[in-house]
């Protein structure tokens, strides 16, 4: 398991990263955390010629709170996603989802961008990313162009990037003060990804949801923003019968491929029980 | 003066003997990064070999191109079958008397077959050529099936056994069959069905897995050619054997093969066999003249190099109607993959299986077993357990909580109902085996009043009914099991592997400071043999442990052994230790008689050394007796003080033990949770309980695993859907349950300290503990049996067919 | 392929090497620095027997470019002893507690549970699981690593190392 010979790059600016990547076309990868990438290279399954290293770029790291958004580098790793207090205050789902990424070294070395950028179903951040209305900002030979994470995912490794473009940074809106989230994810063990898995982030009031938003994960080919269950559950007290008829709803529009984790209708059914405990833990943290 | 003379207790603490948990001796070089595994040989000028593998499960291969390969920098030669057979080396014999390819010859029969080895000057180099040969196949039907195995029309696999009628253990009765092996007596079996008031039939599945140890298997092969000499390093749990191996297949002389098993990082029965990669390594050294190093990636170690289990047991029990079980039938249909290269003594095709009547006395029992080919990596390997002991414990386990809920009986009662009675130890069971010693009563009890097992019942019950009341999801199982093994293989009547006799030996060198080193034929892989052999050798001799270095694995110094496996080496070379032990004590006496000028039969043994009956004062401690060994012997005896013992046991050793898991199941997720694991061992005598209490940890890890994932899973083209570590269940320190560990003591009678063996215990009682307490889990909606392994969707899925979610 | 000029600081001392981009750490340790107490057990980044540290990470080395490493402070299993040459409260502790039988996992598993003993000098026994579950270990069940790292915890502390009641 030996990765095929390449050519390295360590650029220290966007555009530098951006130049080369458009230079060298298709037979450059950008490298990040690299934790999906390398164990493909090493099975000869992604061959580049070239990688992009971003560790040197300046500016892809960091947390900043800009007004009502906080922005996130793309070379941000989990672990100091975990370690932000600005995280923990206006958007501790990121906390709670981060958690249960892979394992603490992976967390060490592995990135926000990394994790939403290149459109690996199995991913955690994409759905959440979705569920929290996050905005991706590309930078590109073009220049730099906004695409909202929900238009971002078209197919299982197939995104809106563009050839030589760059993830730069997500710019998420503080969710509502005292909102209710959760992230319920089915896993065999630690380091698996979800057999099946739902992001709550709701609002609540007089004992009533007033918005919601569904993500899931892992259960189609792309992240999914379960819409038409959020609806149902809009107005209501999230009864038993509102939640059968969200986590229906939800299941309606999965996907799921049937592997080692599990048969594709058992994948569906937790999915739709991930969406009904998400909801209830949602709620119940909601004030 | 006399207040610092030690008392008994200080000097028989001072030697860490017997019954001590005396730290081991390993730990200060592997907590330092200081082991010496195989991978960390590096010798001037080597070479690095690395395999092209078959993508098909089943396929001709018509042709192999090398030429890109070899202009890849750095690659020195691309080995493939055709090269072989100018050394006759393409194929090799297996330890169960059938042959292997060694490379691809003409066909492939498994995902990951070697087809070609390319030799380069490093991994990098290696792995580039083997991206760049051409192969060309003509893809066949594959065989996955077992039980389609013998179908008229199935694929014909191993075209080299056309026309052979007749294989290593008897007729074939179809171009896919390897063996039938029968034991006990099929018309007394019969007639006690015939007679019966209850019976039970069930299909009971072990399914295919591996050992996995978290080092792979890897070797480094050196070739002198003008010594003609070759030097093997490598994973190797038996390098005696490997030995003996090479010299016969490679015609080579044995005195020039030195074969050496460094620290090994793990074994569990992976590292017992040979495998092509050591064959090519060998021949690539040959043909190169430089050492050449081969080290197996994860995805090819749980591919290629062996597998496990893989049995599929048809299972009948004759009882009455209160509960005294009278007659058991089994039949196996064994899977063996593409080559029968079970690593069993060779005249037991399925092992020692035959031990499937379990702790139970049955009047009489009749084993069938069929083996098979299909097209899936070859092995049959003892994970962590004596020849298929842990499939036929899982067996008869199953079968008897099968019966128990038949006959609305509890499981724990119906085994105190069966158990073989102490008294009638040396028992003779209806398939041939004599058990030495077991108090299994005893031991069962204590394990229900340590759980206490009537209450954990009554909550089961609360459970069950809320369950039904609607008020909570998750049902609650208590799985029982009581198992006995048959280890330590073995006598020279029962047991050989290529003809040699399954003993083993222990060398033992004490010099003039009364310090020593021992050698045995064993090899640890992380036993802490280091550590226990010389506590035994303490004990016996009265020399501290600290003072006696123990070496294995280099087969120019070792004595000659079958190696570790099998829970094999306390009963074995355990015993060798003991016996090489007090020949030295013998020759010791005779020193020390001669330097106190008493008759030997004057002096009386005490802790550290020898004593004059009725002269406390006259006493010659053993250190001294090591010194006057090397200047003062009586005439006409030998100076120095040198014992060796090759131990053929009188027989094989049964631990024994009682394991209770409570477990509880979310329905609608089939997530599960190990609310309590207590596990009772009785390994006879314990040489350091600390050692002990982690190998049974380790092996209910690996029970756990297996009961509750751990699969080697083919999907129907014959590809293996389960080749990482993300898709092999291997728990983590998250997934793991915390283990109650006890124990009850019934030494072994015949063995010279007692002891049993305890290592795979854990693994072959946990495994049916686990199974037992989900089946029991979902016993009260209506089953009676669910295939292995337990993960959270196939107990989803058992909810589901048991019509759990018919009302939603 | 043309190689690149690397330097870094391993255990204190500053080493340097040729390498190929497509080197990974792991190798570079191993084999050109002939450092090998850090092992290679999955290569697929789940089993964390190549864990080193890293600018005060814990990394799996089978998953980074050793040119990626240019510039860093690596500390592996062998910068762990003390300065004296004798073991540290891990080394110790695992010793004490029977935290490893066949050896090959325990330099990964000791250079992380001092990474999450440094950020969290007291973890319960939850946090250690959570703490060290990118680690594999086939041979103990874990029960004992666990109570090997809460050996080394409490010898940190200074205070009175306690086993918890079975």
């Amino acid at each position: 398991m030996i990765p095929g010979p390449f050519s390295y790059h360590r650029p220290a600016t966007v555009a530098d990263a951006v130049k080369l990547l458009s230079t060298l076309g298709d037979e450059a990868r950008p490298l990040a955390g690299g934790h999906s990438l390398v164990p493909m290279m090493k099975l000869r399954l992604a061959t580049p010629e070239h990688l992009v290293d971003l560790h040197n770029v300046a500016g892809l790291k960091g947390i900043r709170r800009d007004g009502n958004k906080v922005v996130i580098g793309a070379m941000t790793t989990q672990h100091e996603l975990l370690a932000s207090d600005e995280i923990a205050k206006s958007i501790p789902i990121l906390h709670e989802t981060a958690l249960l990424i892979a394992d603490p070294q992976v967390r060490y070395r592995g990135t926000v961008g990394g994790n939403v950028a290149n459109g690996d179903p199995g991913n955690d951040m994409p759905a959440l990313m979705m569920t929290l209305w996050a905005t991706y900002h590309l930078d590109g030979p073009n220049g730099a162009r906004e695409v909202a994470a929900t238009d971002y995912y078209q197919g299982a490794y197939f995104t809106a990037i563009e050839p030589g473009e760059l993830l730069t940074s997500i710019s998420i809106p503080v969710p509502a003060a005292g909102h209710g989230y959760a992230y319920e994810k089915l896993k065999r063990k630690v380091g698996d990804y979800a057999t099946a898995a739902a992001a709550v982030v709701l609002t609540m009031s007089g004992g009533k949801v007033t918005t919601c938003a569904i993500g899931l994960t892992n259960l189609s080919e792309i992240p999914l923003l379960a819409d038409a269950a959020a609806k149902a559950v809009i107005g209501t007290s999230l009864d038993a019968a509102t939640l059968k008829k969200a986590a229906a709803a939800a299941q309606a529009i999965m996907a799921p491929a049937a592997d080692a984790r599990g048969p594709v209708e058992y994948r569906k059914h937790v999915g739709g029980i991930m969406v009904t405990r998400a909801l209830q833990r949602a709620a119940a943290k909601a004030s | 003066m006399n207040d610092m003379t030690p008392t008994r207790e200080q000097r028989t603490a001072a030697l860490e003997g017997m019954g001590c948990k005396r730290k081991r001796v390993e730990d200060i070089r592997f907590t330092q990064g200081k082991g010496n595994y195989v991978d960390d040989v590096k010798l001037p000028g080597m070479l690095h070999g690395d395999f092209v593998r078959s993508p098909h499960a089943h396929a001709r291969v018509k042709s192999i191109d090398d030429t890109e390969a070899l202009k890849v920098p750095g690659v020195l030669a691309v080995i493939t079958a055709e090269t072989l057979k100018t050394v006759n080396l393409a194929w090799m014999p297996t330890l169960a008397g059938d042959v292997q390819m060694v490379l691809a010859d003409g066909k492939v029969l498994f995902q990951n077959q070697e087809v070609a080895f390319v030799v380069a000057t490093d991994r990098y180099a290696a792995d580039d050529g083997i991206n760049k040969v051409k192969v060309e196949y003509e893809a066949l039907p594959p065989l996955i099936d077992p039980f389609k195995a013998m179908d008229k029309d199935a694929p014909v696999l191993r075209e080299d056994l056309a026309g052979k009628i007749a294989g290593a253990h008897g007729p074939r009765k179809h171009h896919n069959h390897i063996f039938e092996w029968t034991v006990g007596d099929k018309d007394l079996t019969d007639a006690a069905f015939k007679k019966a008031e209850v019976t039970i039939k069930e299909m009971i599945s072990y399914h295919r897995t591996h050992p996995s140890p978290l080092e792979t298997c890897q070797c480094v092969c050196s070739f002198d050619k003008i010594k003609g000499e070759l030097t093997i390093w490598g994973t190797f749990q038996a390098p005696h054997v490997i030995r003996t191996v090479v010299a016969l297949i490679a015609k080579l002389p044995e005195q020039k093969i030195h074969v050496i098993a460094p620290d090994i990082g793990g074994g569990f029965g992976n590292k017992v066999g040979a495998y092509p990669g050591y064959i090519c390594a060998a021949v690539a050294s040959i043909v190169t003249g430089k050492p050449v190093k081969w080290v197996e990636d994860r995805i090819e170690n749980l591919t290629a190099t062996s597998f496990a289990r893989d049995y599929h047991m048809t299972t009948e029990i004759a009882a009455t109607k209160e509960g005294k079980v009278t007659g058991l039938r089994v039949h196996v249909l064994a899977d063996h993959g593409a080559f029968d290269a079970c690593a069993d003594p060779s005249k037991w095709p399925a092992g020692f299986f035959n031990i499937v009547t379990g702790s139970y006395d049955f009047p009489t029992a009749h084993l069938a077993v069929d083996g098979v080919y299909t097209n899936k990596a070859p092995g049959g390997v003892a994970y962590r357990c004596s020849f298929r002991v842990t499939e036929a414990a899982y067996c008869i386990e199953r079968a008897m909580d099968i019966l128990a809920q038949k006959l609305g009986m509890d499981p724990a009662e119906l085994r105190l109902k069966n158990f073989i009675k102490p008294e009638q130890f040396p028992y003779h069971s209806a398939l041939g085996w004599e058990y030495d010693s077991g108090d299994y009563g005893t031991a069962m009890r204590k394990a229900m009043e340590t759980v206490k097992y009537a209450e954990l019942r009554k909550e089961q019950q609360q459970m069950r009914a809320a369950f039904k009341r609607g008020e909570t999801r998750e049902i609650m199982g208590i799985g029982v099991s009581f198992f006995t093994e048959i280890v330590g293989a073995g006598p020279s009547k029962n047991c050989d592997i290529l003809g040699i006799a399954m003993f083993d030996s222990c060398e033992i060198r004490m010099h003039p400071t009364g310090a020593g080193i021992a050698r045995m034929g064993t090899k640890s892989q992380g036993q802490g043999h280091e550590t226990t052999w010389a506590q035994i050798i303490a004990t016996e001799i009265g020399i501290p442990a600290d003072n006696i270095m123990v070496e294995e694995g280099n087969t120019d110094t070792a004595p000659y052994g079958l190696g570790t496996y099998g829970s094999r080496s306390t009963p074995v070379a355990g015993a060798a230790i003991a016996m090489a032990a007090r020949k030295i004590k013998a020759k010791a006496q005779m020193i020390a008689a001669y330097k106190l000028e008493v008759h030997e039969d004057d002096l009386e043994w005490d802790i550290d050394g020898f004593r004059v009956k009725g002269l406390p004062e006259k006493f010659m401690s053993m250190k001294d007796i090591c010194w006057a060994a090397y200047n003062s012997v009586p005439p006409g005896m030998e100076p120095g003080l040198e014992a060796v013992s090759y131990y053929d046991p009188p027989n094989m050793t049964y631990p024994f033990g009682a394991y209770i898991c409570v477990m509880t199941i979310d329905v609608d997720t089939g997530v599960y949770k190990v609310k309590r694991f207590y596990a009772l061992d009785d390994c006879g005598t314990r040489i350091n309980p600390m050692i002990i209490e982690g190998q049974v940890h380790g092996g209910l890890t690996e029970a756990f695993a297996i009961a509750m994932g751990q699969e080697i899973r083919y999907d129907a083209e014959g590809n293996v859907v389960t080749g990482s570590f993300m898709d092999f269940f291997m728990p983590t320190a998250v997934e793991t349950p915390h283990w109650e560990t006890d124990f009850t003591v019934t030494p072994s009678p015949h063995h010279p300290i007692g002891a049993k063996g305890v290592g795979e215990s854990p693994n072959v009682g946990g495994v049916p503990a686990f199974s037992n307490a989900v089946n029991d889990a979902f016993s009260f909606l209506g089953s009676t049996h669910i295939q292995m392994p337990h993960d959270f969707w196939r107990n989803w899925q058992a909810a589901k067919n048991l019509g759990v979610f018919a009302s939603a | 392929m043309a190689k690149t000029h690397i330097t870094m600081k391993v255990n204190g001392a500053e080493v340097e090497g040729l390498v190929e981009p497509r080197t990974l750490l792991v190798h570079f340790i191993r084999e050109n620095l002939q450092m090998t107490g850090t092992h290679i057990g999955c290569e697929t980044t789940h089993c964390g027997a190549c864990t080193v540290d890293i600018d005060g990470m814990s990394v799996k080395s089978c998953t980074m470019f050793a040119v990626q490493a240019n510039g860093s402070d690596i500390t592996t299993i062998e910068g762990m002893a003390n300065a004296d040459g004798s073991l540290s409260a891990l080394q110790e502790g695992f010793r004490m507690m029977h935290g490893l039988q066949c050896g090959f996992c325990t330099p990964g598993m000791i250079m992380r549970a001092q990474r999450l003993l440094k950020e969290n000098p007291s973890p319960s026994e939850d946090e250690i699981r959570m703490g060290i579950s990118g680690n594999i270990c086939r041979c103990t069940g874990y029960q004992n690593i666990v109570k090997a790292i809460q050996y080394a915890a409490a010898k940190i502390n200074g205070v009175e190392f306690r086993e918890a009641a079975e």
